[in-house]
Parts: structure tokens; C-alpha cells; sequence
């Protein structure tokens, strides 16, 4: 793929075409009854351009098979198109080697392997599980159902009215029962950008691994797992650019080869008798069964794109998204802005004086915009801002300025219907 | 696209929803019902009295969106006075229209109801606007537990005995 983007650098020089990017997302183009769509659910799930359609189709019409497994042409084409996606995520998260890249179903997935593949095995009753009030439901309930079966128990890190962590409060959890911590990168409900870096190196003072959960954060930024040291760190690729159904987990090598495996199977052996297995090495060994190979590929191909248009440059066309929609939302007596973190994503979750996020969201549907409304999978946040719901209008590189004018217009209308 | 061009907010709606009808609190009602919705917190609680085998008061109120709350205001409007077969009969259409089983063409008893028929074509919504039907059927049959998690009826109600 043509790199048109790599020479670019963000700052006064920079052109970021962002009418040529759109025009790689056919589904950018459709209406919604005889409105334009204005997609801004962009952190439930992203839109995939026409270069990764292509590879998917290109994968499926030329080079499937099944993987690992025959000697013939197509299962060696196949299984080679596999690992080169692989080894795209390591280079894109900058990890050691390509085996502590293990490809799973989603982040979900990703936060349960290690659930169930670390936690089980390491963590014992009266252990402590330090986790956040911001964390997704995904990096909460499954520590949950571990802390029942074991005898476990979680720490929760509190967070101001501005939806930052209370990091005084996060140290203060420590002590010598702590065993392992999770941290969401970037706020799904919220936007709030952690500082992860500094919280592992203070969990790595107790001896303390740390698993982060990066779903909003790796569309967005560039993730150095290297930089943070994090022990691990999972992602989905739909919110990428990429197919759903596909997610990878990274984990230092060490720590990947001490874990038991999450799942059972073909794939994941080095040989199978009735009295003794004996599992592959990593990453085989939590990789059972056929895996979703063309979305894996597709996968790879979604950060060919994202790589040839920059995590720098589309940070910077994200972040002056979020400025002119906070400024513009900021004029809209009766609008509350939910999350106003001094680092954050393009996400803004918002209320409305008297209106409830359902209507808000059916009726800027009516004008083709597409936000998201509900608990965003985050409840302790809603509880904490004592709210039910909020609507959240979440931004991708491809949104336009004139698209939050759109959005701005649309919330007017919510409150004239209302009026 | 199977979008209704129309807006689901027509005046009817947000006239009820800005003045609801029967909303507030019964004394000594013969039957009482709690619905919740565990998707968004929703909550809706409804009373009523039944004399001479006629619904003869009922009364709503709990927290909700304005689809759910102008349901609810209608909905009370249209079963007052009407007999518990009535009653049923308006339920089981209103459920029947938000899910798209009844085409609002077809006879029918709903009247001014039908304006609610476009949220056949919002499956996120029909639950607000079947909610208050959902919670009037379990107030009317006393059910102690009712837990509907099918794709028609993703909306709980219970019975509260007073």
C-alpha cells in the first residue's frame, strides 16, 4: 500500500486529507432514511476501509485454507498470511518477539485468558486484585468470578469529578497481599487517558504485574509495550479499522510460558496420549482450534492502513476534533459534559437537562447521527456520576469538523422537540 | 433502509409526555405493579382499582424515557373505564403492534395507539413503549415474578401486594 501519509508530520505544515481518507470507507456514503450518516460511535465499533475489504476478500478468494496443519500450496499460503499478521500487530505494539502476540476473539477474550490462564493458577485466597472505578465491565467481571472461586479480593481505584484516577489512592491500595492489577488505558465511557506508565512501574515496585486493558487506546495512539512495560495488554480490531472476532493479547514471554492454557484443542499440543499432553510453545498453546484466519489477516491489514496514515497524525486530527466539539458543546445551555479529564480521547459523553439518553438518541437518529446511549458497559462510572446513562459521541480520524457542527445541531433539535 | 421517515416524536407523544395523564399515586388500590427495565433503569409503577369488573382508577409514575412515559399516559387513558377483557385485548394488541405482529392497517381496538407504531422499526425502543402494557398485565394477574427476557418482551414486572 502507498504510504501518502508517512512524510507528513502533525503541526502547521501538515495536510490531513481527511476528505480522501473518507473516500477509502464506502459505508461513510450511505444515508439513513434521506440524512446523511454521521457515524460517531466510533468507540462501540469502527468502520472498515476498502484497503482491508479488499485484503479480506483477496485472503478468501485466493489463499484460504486451514492453517498449521497440511503440506499443500494453500494451507502453507495461508498459514504464512496468518503469522505476517502477527508479526504486523508485534511491530505496531512494538513487542520483543512475535510469540508473546497471541491472536483471541476480542479484549474480552484477551482479559479472560489471562483471567483464567494466570489467575487461576497464581492467585490464592486473601490475594488482592487492585482494578478501577473506570474499567469496562470486561476487565471487572471476570476478576469478579475469580475472586469467588478463589477466596479473592478486589481493590477498586476511586476517580474524581473530572473522571481521573485518584493515583494518591491507587499507591495507597498496595500492600503485600496484592498480587496483580488491572487498568484501562483509555475510558470507554469517559475518554479519560490514564497515565498507565508511571502506575506499572509504582506496581512493579511491589513486585505486582499488570494487565492493561488498551481497547481505546491502540485506535488512537501509539501503544510501546516495551515503553509502558506493561506484563500484559489486549486490543480489539474492530475498533480499529479491522473485522470483529479478532482481538490479540500481549504478554511477556515469561510470564505466557508459566500460564496454563485458557482452552483445549487441536492447534495448541505438542503431542496428545490418553495418559499425557504435552502443550505447544507459545503462542500455539492458547491458540485452540481453527482460528478466525481471515480476520486475523484482515486484522493486519487494518494497521497497514492506520500505519500508512500515522498514529501521530491521526491523534492530532482527533484531538482537534474533541476541542472544537467541547467548545461548541460548552455553548448549549442544559448540556452537561460527562468526563472532563485533562487527557482525553475524542470521547464525549454528555447529558441533557430533562431528556433521556434513549430519546436523545433516537431522535439524532432521525438525522442520521449515530451516537451511543446507555451505561457504555461501565456502571460503577454512571454510578459515580449519578447518572443512569449518558449519550456518548465517540470520534474516529475520518469525522469532519462539519460533522460535529452536524452533531451540535442535532442536540439543538433534541431540546426544541422537547421545548 | 427500513427507517420511518416520520418522526416517532409526533405531538401526541410529547403532549403526553410533557402532561401526563393519570400520573401519580393511588390509595388503596386492588392491583399493583412494579415494571423495571434492566437495560437502562427504567422504572414505571402502576395502581389501579377495579369496581364492578371495571378498571375504575389507575395511576402511574416511576422514571422513564419520554416514549415509555407517554405509553403509559395513553395507555392509562385508554383502559380507564374498560373491563379486565378489555383490557387484556388492548394489551396483547399494543404488544402485538410495537413488535410488529399487528399491522396497525388491520382492524384493530387501539386508536389513537397506533401512533406508537413506528417503534416497530426501533428494536432498541420497543421495550420503553411496551413497558407500562407489560407492567399493567402483571398488575392485573397478580404475578408475583414476572421475568421476560425473550426479544419481544426484554422488560420485567411484578406484582406488589400493598
Amino acid at each position: 500500500m502507498a504510504n501518502v501519509y508517512a512524510s507528513m508530520t502533525p503541526g502547521a505544515n501538515t495536510v490531513f486529507d481527511v476528505e480522501r481518507i473518507r473516500a477509502d470507507f464506502p459505508i461513510l456514503g450511505i444515508k439513513v432514511g434521506d440524512k446523511p450518516l454521521v457515524y460517531l460511535d466510533n468507540a462501540a465499533s469502527c468502520q472498515m476501509p476498502r484497503q482491508v475489504i479488499d485484503q479480506l476478500v483477496h485472503y478468501q478468494t485466493t489463499q484460504h485454507a486451514n492453517i498449521n496443519r497440511a503440506v499443500h500450496y494453500l494451507s502453507e499460503v495461508a498459514t504464512m498470511e496468518y503469522e505476517k499478521a502477527r508479526r504486523r500487530i508485534q511491530q505496531f505494539v512494538n513487542a520483543r518477539e512475535d510469540r508473546e502476540i497471541i491472536f483471541t476473539s476480542g479484549t474480552t477474550e484477551s482479559i479472560n485468558l489471562v483471567m483464567q490462564g494466570y489467575g487461576r493458577k497464581f492467585i490464592k485466597a486473601g490475594d488482592e486484585i487492585i482494578l478501577t472505578t473506570l474499567e469496562h465491565h470486561s476487565n471487572i467481571v471476570p476478576w469478579q468470578m475469580l475472586a469467588e472461586e478463589k477466596g479473592a479480593i478486589i481493590r477498586v481505584v476511586p476517580i474524581n469529578d473530572a473522571g481521573e484516577l485518584d493515583i494518591a489512592a491507587y499507591e495507597r491500595l498496595f500492600n503485600e497481599r496484592t498480587k496483580f492489577v488491572g487498568l484501562i488505558h483509555v475510558s470507554n465511557a469517559l475518554g479519560t487517558i490514564n497515565p498507565i506508565k508511571p502506575l506499572i512501574a509504582f506496581a512493579h515496585q511491589h513486585g505486582v504485574p499488570v494487565l492493561v486493558d488498551g481497547a481505546q487506546a491502540a485506535p488512537h495512539m501509539v501503544v510501546d509495550v516495551q515503553d509502558l512495560d506493561c506484563d500484559f495488554y489486549a486490543f480489539s480490531a474492530h475498533k480499529l479499522c479491522g473485522p470483529t472476532g479478532i482481538g490479540m493479547l500481549y504478554g511477556k514471554s515469561a510470564w505466557l510460558e508459566a500460564m496454563q492454557p485458557f482452552k483445549g484443542g487441536g492447534d495448541m499440543i505438542a503431542s496428545v496420549t490418553f495418559e499425557k499432553t504435552t502443550y505447544a510453545a507459545i503462542p500455539h498453546k492458547f491458540e485452540a482450534g481453527t482460528p478466525p484466519i481471515a480476520a486475523a489477516i484482515g486484522f493486519g491489514a487494518a494497521i497497514d492502513y492506520l500505519e500508512s496514515i500515522g498514529m501521530d497524525d491521526i491523534a492530532a486530527h482527533e484531538h482537534e476534533l474533541l476541542s472544537y466539539a467541547t467548545e461548541r458543546m460548552a455553548e448549549i445551555k442544559g448540556l452537561r459534559i460527562i468526563g472532563t479529564a485533562a487527557h482525553k480521547t475524542a470521547v464525549l459523553s454528555f447529558a441533557l437537562d430533562g431528556i433521556h439518553p434513549h430519546d436523545i438518541g433516537t431522535i439524532l437518529n432521525e438525522d442520521g447521527i449515530a451516537v451511543r446511549t446507555g451505561h457504555h458497559c461501565a456502571q460503577p462510572v454512571m454510578e459515580r456520576f449519578k447518572v443512569p446513562a449518558t449519550s456518548r459521541a465517540s470520534f474516529a480520524f475520518y469525522n469532519t469538523r462539519s460533522e460535529v457542527d452536524a452533531l451540535i445541531a442535532g442536540i439543538r433539535n433534541v431540546q426544541k422537540v422537547f421545548l | 433502509m427500513m427507517m420511518n421517515s416520520k418522526s416517532l416524536y409526533q405531538e401526541v407523544i410529547l403532549d403526553h409526555n410533557r402532561k401526563p395523564r393519570n400520573y401519580g399515586v393511588l390509595d388503596n388500590p386492588s392491583h399493583h405493579a412494579v415494571g423495571h427495565n434492566p437495560l437502562c433503569g427504567d422504572r414505571l409503577d402502576i395502581a389501579l382499582k377495579i369496581e364492578n369488573d371495571q378498571i375504575s382508577h389507575i395511576a402511574f409514575h416511576g422514571e422513564s424515557c419520554a416514549i415509555c412515559k407517554a405509553s403509559a399516559s395513553m395507555m392509562t387513558a385508554a383502559v380507564k373505564g374498560k373491563t379486565r377483557p378489555d383490557a387484556e385485548t388492548l394489551i396483547q394488541e399494543f404488544r402485538d403492534m410495537a413488535t410488529g405482529k399487528l399491522d396497525p392497517e388491520q382492524p384493530n381496538h387501539l386508536g389513537r395507539l397506533t401512533v406508537f407504531s413506528g417503534i416497530r422499526d426501533l428494536p432498541t425502543r420497543v421495550k420503553c413503549a411496551i413497558l407500562p402494557w407489560h407492567t399493567l398485565h402483571a398488575a392485573l394477574n397478580a404475578l408475583t415474578s414476572v421475568s421476560t427476557e425473550s426479544d419481544d418482551d426484554p422488560v420485567q414486572a411484578t406484582s406488589v401486594s400493598d
